[in-house]
């Protein structure tokens, strides 16, 4: 496994699309687009984390180790948000004493 | 038995780039727990926000959202450069390492000026939660929430960010020290992770902090 040099001009145009998907969220959540507005600017804040992921922080280019490493912290913050919102959006469901 | 007397190899490994690959992914092992730690916010968050919608919009309202744009753009800036930092000492060209060194700190200090003139504002316009919050609109006291939110997250980014400038200033002196080569660059390596994942952090507050209800 040797070193991958990724070429300046793969860095250079990362930084333009994340700077124009910085103008693009800004822009977005001057429309009033409804409930869209939080998809919107969650989608786009996502698609610069890959970017960032995946060609500033190497990961296209490392081992099938390190991608596990990387899922499995997503797959715990997911594990965290979607059993505490479980309980939180559950709760008035039933009414039992004790909640 | 290849190797075991290179002078930058450590004598658990079998090959530089073994050692290279094991550092890496304890770096990324401890950016899990990062995840995980800034993810603990993030839920108080995504908790907070539906219940208290109207509020959350209306404090948000008080951020600056050029302020905060311009930092967005100044810590993307800071993790190109980050990278290109990273790249050099790949390539073993020090004198470039040493300038996009100093390059990323400049923008990281930026970053942290511009975040003090946004705190100095809050506290001119008495938004710090506490016995002096004052806040005109509806629900000023889950408006104060959403301010205790802010300044916990964007504190605790901060933060990750004043270590991240400590850290590239060692970087610095170890690469005048000539002890960065092409053979041996794991610590800008793994700084320039930890880099990158505080900018993703950033990534995420800006549209849910500055971002909400701005139609």
């Amino acid at each position: 496994m040797s070193v991958h040099v990724v070429p300046v001009k793969t860095y250079a145009l990362i930084l333009a699309i994340l700077l124009s998907l910085t103008m693009i969220t800004v822009r977005v959540a001057f429309m009033d687009l409804g409930v869209l507005n939080n998809i919107a600017a969650l989608t786009i804040a996502v698609i610069k984390m890959v970017l960032v992921i995946l060609y500033f922080m190497h990961l296209r280019h490392s081992s099938r180790l390190t991608w596990l490493v990387v899922a499995a912290g997503f797959v715990w913050l997911g594990i965290l948000i979607s059993l505490t919102m479980n309980d939180y959006v559950s709760r008035g469901w039933l009414g039992v004493p004790g909640k | 038995m290849a190797s075991t007397s290179h002078p930058v190899l450590a004598h658990q490994f079998e090959s530089l780039e073994q050692q290279r690959a094991s550092t890496s992914l304890g770096m990324w092992v401890f950016l899990v727990t990062e995840i995980m730690f800034f993810g603990g916010l993030f839920t108080v968050y995504i908790v907070y926000r539906p219940l208290y919608g109207e509020a959350f919009a209306a404090a948000s309202h008080h951020l600056d959202i050029g302020l905060g744009g311009i930092n967005t753009a100044v810590l993307i800036l800071s993790s190109f450069t980050m990278a290109m930092a990273v790249r050099s000492a790949q390539l073993g060209r020090r004198g470039p390492l040493a300038v996009f060194l100093v390059l990323t700190m400049l923008l990281g200090l930026t970053f942290l000026g511009i975040k003090g003139v946004e705190y100095r504002h809050k506290f001119e316009e008495h938004l710090i939660p506490g016995s002096d919050f004052r806040f005109t609109g509806v629900d000023p006291r889950h408006a104060q929430l959403f301010f205790s939110l802010y300044f916990a997250m964007t504190g605790m980014h901060a933060l990750h960010m004043i270590i991240g400038v400590g850290v590239l200033g060692w970087l610095l002196v170890l690469t005048r020290r000539g002890r960065i080569s092409a053979e041996q660059y794991d610590v800008v390596e793994c700084t320039g992770l930890y880099w990158h994942f505080v900018d993703i952090v950033w990534i995420f507050l800006f549209p849910l902090l500055y971002l909400i209800g701005r139609h």
